[in-house]
């Protein structure tokens, strides 16, 4: 069987003639884009349209991409699509690589669905003193550019370098746009990530030698490092593992590398803050899947139960913080560290259930936490405070906005009927049959999530009008604390100094609104372009699928 | 005579030369005394060239005494911009550049 | 035991049954995108959606009742929802007498509440814009209620089951937190939400045994084949399943939740809270009995968490003041009632049903009238200020006295016949059980006759206490009866105490529930012969009676509720310390570890991460002062360099 696997592998190794521009044209689109913002830093509202437009393009086109991808082939083997492939630097055997298999297709529409969304956000958000929104937009979109680019990518070493380009605009995002104390938080991501980054780049050079042992040449494509995995030595494997691993964890975040989150996640403009925690922390457990498994699979095994361990450590560790935390911004960063748990979870429980469980997880926590950050982004605008004590009773006064944040939060403790909930029983019962232990304590971690997700509902919508966010907006009849962001026109339209959800922000959630609930239901769709590719893994990992013993195949139809 | 007394002697200015660097203060003499050291190295090329009978260590010296003399141009250049404004040719004086 | 049924596609209006939930949930839907537009119209929409529902369920049960009891069992599969490698998860809905009862009683009933709260939610006069919303929002959510408890009963498999679970646990958070602004409401809302999750663990759990040891998780399947695993497994299972089932009834040990669910709207306490979704646990264990077949054991844990309940609900139901209270403890002891019946296993799965089902009527109807209670009252619950009600409102006076004397038992109406028949069987068991269950479930019924009728006469009979006080709201009380469109639904309802048990019986509900439950085991004679049961439990009612009416009716009633008392009534009056154990054990400690652990993760993780870039920066701090500035020195460390570099090349090529 390997050695049909090796051989499909080689066969799969893109020609170097190119091949598929379609790839190409989506990285390559948001940075036009970008650049564009600089001629038209001075008219404003052009740039934002422009940008508004780019991102648009992009989500037509990706939706294309969706269209195109076949998953027939994908069953039949075929490991990547929209194949690209030409020589960039032949002495080091690296090329500028692109394809996508079902598991890239899914985050890349994910970021491709959200910024619209976001530009829609921050089409009128207040920016710091001296800052322009063509660079915003424009920052925006180079951070799009990379997250394209490190999904696509198939070249290790073209990963490598996305994986740390996507450093420059979000640090650039955060520590020019964000909150009081973005300088700190944005260096303190920025270090935390290259050193994990530099880790892994020792790993890739670790990986090149052991290529060139073993096929004569180096090589950092994907699919030539993939067949010959199984015929590493383990002790090789291990090292090289562990240099990745850092990079991904500290990426994800896992548990004893998560501290930069909080800060960035809370100190972002809460564009970038979804950005980062709903697509950029993705590109960890993204990591985790495409390239510490197929790549080092028996390294994978053996370090399995320490990644477990990590993993439901999270789960109940980052629940636990997020129930204590009074920043709401770095609560949502808290709840989504439970999160990463349990995406770190599925993916080390070695079962087509769990990984497709975990890679639906990646695009569901995007949405719910995306959304949920955008709830905050919405109170913050109103209230101007960060702290959930300066909130209280809103429902009372913004009905609206409290149901939005509530589905949000129901989606996030993956309430049955939003889309969270399939990704998560996806990984607990796929994680079961390995993991029984693990399974047993992460579900155990459904009840924090229902305890932090309430009771934050709790402080800052029911009860009385209170907090002093609230109480300022109301009594000055106009808008709230110092970095309050609402327009005072709205706010005197409405009557009232803590104005219901208006328009514009009524456009930014409805998709998401509509995604969450449609795919609790239908997640069908997804599900299929996933599937195909999680059984490749499956078999790249050389673990069978943890049959039930009853060996029933099918079943509830 | 033996090539080994060149090498003698090319170590010999080699030490003045960075003697002279480190105890004396006028940049003009530190200058020199750099110079010196050059032309210690060149003498040793060009006696290796000898002595291994090839003219790779000749054409080294050209190239050292090239870049020498471009050297000379700027550092003299530098030492009397220095010199113009603060009024002194010594390099202790000459310590801003710290942390 | 018998050959499980043959299960057919569903034909006919059986094909149809996804609108049974689909209708209130677009409804639901309508409601809640519509906004103010919607305000004016709402509730007919809501109700009417409801009526809907019920109409289709009774014509897909008039199909059913049409052929032969072997075929009733039909399955419908809409589209394949949750697929992923050999797990393959349907939208497949189970149409069989179980489900189809459940759907009677929940559209059935749902929609007589639902009428009763148009009139019950109805806005103020004078009221300000903002209520209105407030009744569309109601309606919305009991909407979306009623939709998922029809999709939890509906399911062919246990994670539609699980989506129907949690589903009717969010519209329970939704509708107990209704009035957002108590904070008293949200607190109550979500320490359901979150006792319900502590049984969710249970449910998924079981579902995750299932999945490993079966690989598949529809109820056909997995009923065809449990008996492939061993006994251990199947034990797991089940009391699993069991704490799914006492978080969402509210059995023992997450009982507490369900009284302070009494927050929410009285129509919700009486449809949520007492007629449908907190039996979702009997159902539950009803649904999967060839599982607790399989397993003595699994079954008499089952029994004795319904003893330790119907207990513990019938003494603290003694002790409240507050007249939802009691009704809810009542509740939390007829549920222990059902547990305890669906714990005899074959004898006692269609008993716990018929239970559940003539409580839904009778409880749903004395949950009305006391909302009707209320509605006159100004929303005051305190008993102690209430008395002599009978005269003033005639039509709730009769109505919820049809539902207390179903409730205790009185002969010949509906909880004569289903709580008798749960206690016979209980006494049909073997050994220390039969008098254990026996006994444990006659004292209960003494215990409900006191309470209830202590309630009764502390409402309705005596001297109008509340002519000399002013109501929680400043304003003096005026009671009155409550308009039609209350009372109608609230007459329907004390029609079925009375009359459904009999007819019930007199039908055949045992032999329709037949192809779904099994055919229901006469109990074996046990510890006590069944003639004696009913006069033993009539006369225990009877003590009951008349030691409330001793006790209670002889004397006046003090306004001021008497301190201090007797122990018992102190600690049922603290809800025999359930909470303060949930405060000490789980609360108090759950605060300090979230603390300790922020403090840790800022001081101690976040520490190392900053302690270590702090470190960095002071030791370049220090080497910073090398750079001196001096030429001369530089060139020093130069030369000093390279002769190192040189005598490290001599020394390794020489040495």
């Amino acid at each position: 069987m390997n050695t049909a696997v090796m051989n499909t592998a080689v066969m799969n190794t893109a020609p170097d003639t190119g091949g598929n521009v379609m790839l190409l044209v989506l990285l390559l689109l948001p940075v036009l884009g970008a650049l564009l913002m600089y001629p038209l830093r001075t008219n404003v509202p052009l740039a934002k349209a422009v940008a508004m437009a780019t991102a648009l393009l992009e989500f037509v086109l990706v939706v294309v991409t969706w269209v195109g991808y076949s998953t027939d082939a994908a069953s039949s083997g075929e490991r990547f699509q929209y194949v690209f492939s030409v020589p960039w630097i032949p002495a080091f055997g690296t090329h500028l690589a692109f394809g996508i298999d079902g598991i890239a297709l899914v985050m890349i529409a994910l970021t491709a669905f959200l910024v619209p969304g976001l530009m829609l956000f921050a089409w009128a958000e207040k920016l710091p003193e001296g800052r322009t929104a063509s660079g915003y937009f424009a920052l925006l979109l180079a951070t799009q550019a990379t997250l394209m680019g490190v999904f696509t990518a198939t070249d290790v070493f073209l990963f490598y370098v996305f994986f740390e380009a996507m450093l420059i605009p979000m640090y650039f995002l955060i520590g020019r746009f964000g909150g009081p104390n973005r300088q700190y938080a944005s260096v303190k991501f920025f270090l935390y990530s290259l050193l994990g980054g530099l880790i892994m780049l020792a790993s890739l050079i670790g990986l090149y030698v052991t290529s060139a042992d073993q096929l004569g040449a180096g090589t950092f494509t994907w699919s030539d490092l993939q067949s010959i995995a199984q015929s590493t030595p383990t002790s090789t494997q291990i090292w090289l593992f562990l240099g990745f691993f850092v990079a991904f964890a500290i990426k994800a975040p896992l548990v004893p590398f998560h501290t930069w989150l909080p800060d960035a996640g809370a100190e972002a403009p809460i564009v970038a803050a979804v950005l980062l925690v709903g697509v950029l922390d993705k590109v960890g457990t993204f990591g985790f899947l495409r390239y510490c498994l197929p790549l080092f699979p028996q390294a994978s095994q053996v370090l399995a139960p320490l990644v477990l361990v990590l993993a439901v450590i999270g789960i109940i560790y980052g629940a636990l913080l997020a129930v204590g935390q009074k920043d709401m911004s770095r609560f949502v960063a808290y709840t989504s560290i439970a999160h990463f748990g349990f995406i770190a979870l599925g993916t080390f429980a070695f079962s087509s259930q769990a990984f497709a469980g975990a890679t639906l997880y990646m695009v569901n926590h995007g949405l719910s936490t995306g959304m949920l950050f955008v709830m905050v982004g919405l109170l913050v605008a109103r209230g101007g405070s960060r702290l959930m004590s300066d909130y209280g009773g809103v429902s009372k006064l913004a009905p609206l906005l409290a149901g939005c944040l509530l589905l949000a939060g129901m989606s996030s403790l993956a309430l049955p009927g939003t889309n969270s909930f399939v990704s998560e029983f996806l990984v607990l019962v796929g994680s079961f049959p390995r993991e029984p232990v693990a399974t047993i304590i992460a579900t155990v971690g459904i009840i924090f999530a229902a305890l932090y997700i309430l009771w934050f509902y709790q402080q800052t919508m029911q009860g009385p009008v209170r907090g002093n966010a609230v109480i300022r907006a109301l009594e000055a009849g106009g808008v709230g604390g110092p970095g309050a962001m609402i327009d005072p026109a709205v706010a005197a339209e409405r009557g009232s100094g803590f104005p219901d959800l208006t328009k514009r922000e009524i456009g930014v959630l409805a998709p998401l609104i509509v995604v969450i609930v449609v795919l609790g239901f239908f997640p069908g769709p997804v599900l299929d372009v996933i599937n195909p590719s999680v059984q490749s893994t499956i078999t790249e990992v050389g673990l069978p699928d943890p049959v039930p013993a009853g060996g029933v195949v099918g079943g509830v139809r | 005579m033996s090539p080994t007394n060149y090498l003698l002697l090319s170590g010999l200015l080699f030490t003045v030369g960075a003697i002279g660097v480190l105890v004396r203060r006028n940049a003009i003499v530190v200058f020199m005394c750099i110079e010196l050291m050059l032309n210690a190295v060149n003498l040793s090329l060009v006696t290796f060239a000898r002595m291994n009978g090839q003219l790779d260590g000749q054409v080294m010296a050209f190239f050292v005494m090239v870049v020498a003399a471009a050297e000379v141009v700027v550092g003299l250049a530098i030492i009397m911009s220095i010199f113009r404004t603060r009024r002194s040719s010594s390099v202790d004086d000459a310590n801003l550049l710290k942390y | 035991m018998t050959a499980p049924p043959e299960v057919l596609p569903a034909t006919g209006a059986g094909s149809l049954a996804w609108l049974l939930f689909a209708i209130p949930a677009v409804s639901a839907l309508v409601l809640f995108l519509a906004g103010k537009r919607a305000n004016a119209w709402g509730h007919v929409l809501g109700v009417a959606s409801v009526l809907a529902s019920f109409v289709l369920g009774v014509v897909i049960f008039v199909q059913t009742l049409g052929v032969a009891p072997d075929q009733r069992t039909t399955e419908l599969s809409l589209y394949s929802w949750i697929s992923s490698g050999t797990l393959d998860v349907d939208f497949g809905l189970r149409i069989d007498p179980l489900s189809l009862t459940f759907v009677l009683l929940i559209t059935g009933v749902g929609s007589l509440i639902h009428i009763y709260s148009v009139g019950y939610m109805a806005p103020h006069a004078g009221a300000e814009p903002s209520s209105d919303s407030s009744r569309r929002r109601f309606f919305a959510q009991l909407n979306l209620f009623v939709a998922a408890m029809l999709v939890l009963v509906l399911g062919n498999n246990f994670v539609l089951l699980y989506l129907g679970w949690e589903g009717v646990g969010l519209a329970s958070y939704l509708l107990i937190g209704f009035y957002q602004d108590r904070p008293s409401a949200a607190t109550a809302a979500k320490k359901a939400f979150l006792m319900n999750r502590v049984g969710d663990v249970g449910l998924a759990l079981a579902i995750f045994v299932l999945w490993l040891n079966l690989g598949t998780l529809q109820y056909t399947e997995v009923f065809a084949r449990v008996g492939e695993l061993s006994g251990g497994t199947i034990l797991a299972i089940t009391l699993l399943l069991l704490l799914g089932a006492c978080g969402k009834s509210g059995q023992f040990p997450l009982q507490s939740w369900l009284p302070d669910a009494m927050e929410g709207p009285t129509p919700v306490s009486a449809l949520i809270h007492a007629a449908t979704m907190v039996t979702a646990g009997v159902y539950l264990i009803a649904r999967t009995n060839p599982i607790y077949d399989l397993t003595p054991t699994g079954r008499v844990v089952v029994a004795l968490i319904g003893v330790v309940t119907l207990l513990i609900g019938a003494v603290i139901g003694c002790a409240y003041d507050d007249i939802k209270k009691v009704l809810a403890y009542s509740t939390v002891s007829q549920i222990g009632y059902m547990i305890l019946a669906v714990g005899l296993g074959p004898a006692g799965y269609a008993l716990g049903i018929f239970h559940l089902l003539t409580h839904g009527f009778f409880k749903a109807g004395l949950f009305l009238g006391a909302g009707s209670v209320m509605h006159a009252m100004n929303d005051d619950v305190n008993m102690r200020n209430f008395g002599g009600l009978g005269r003033r409102m005639p039509i709730t006076f009769v109505t919820f006295g049809c539902g207390y004397l179903a409730l205790i038992g009185f002969p010949f109406l509906s909880g004569y016949f289903s709580k008798d028949a749960i206690i016979e069987a209980a006494f049909g068991q073997e050994g220390w059980q039969g008098w254990v269950y026996g006994l444990a479930a006659t004292l209960a019924a003494g215990l409900t006759a006191f309470y209830m009728t202590r309630l009764m006469i502390m409402t309705f009979f005596g001297e109008e206490r509340w002519r000399n006080l002013k109501a929680p709201d400043g304003e003096d009380y005026h009671p009155h009866e409550s308009p039609p469109v209350m009372t109608g639904p609230m007459i329907v309802l004390a029609i079925g105490s009375v009359f459904a048990g009999f007819v019930l019986s007199a039908v055949g509900l045992n032999q329709w529930l037949a192809p779904s439950l099994g055919e229901l085991q006469e109990s074996p004679a046990g510890v006590l012969p069944h003639a004696l049961v009913p006069w033993l439990v009539l006369a225990c009612s009877a003590l009951g009676v008349l030691v409330a009416y001793l006790v209670v009716g002889r004397r006046p009633t003090p306004v001021q509720r008497p301190e201090p008392v007797s122990f018992p009534v102190r600690a049922a009056r603290r809800d025999l310390y359930a909470n303060a154990f949930n405060e000490t054990v789980i609360e108090r400690p759950g605060i300090w570890l979230t603390r300790a652990l922020v403090f840790l993760d800022n001081r101690g993780v976040d520490g190392l991460v900053n302690g270590l870039a702090a470190g960095l920066g002071g030791g370049s701090a220090r080497l910073r002062r090398l750079q001196t500035g001096f030429v001369r020195s530089y060139a020093l460390s130069m030369l000093g360099g390279s002769v190192f570099v040189v005598a490290a090349l001599l020394a390794v090529r020489f040495a």
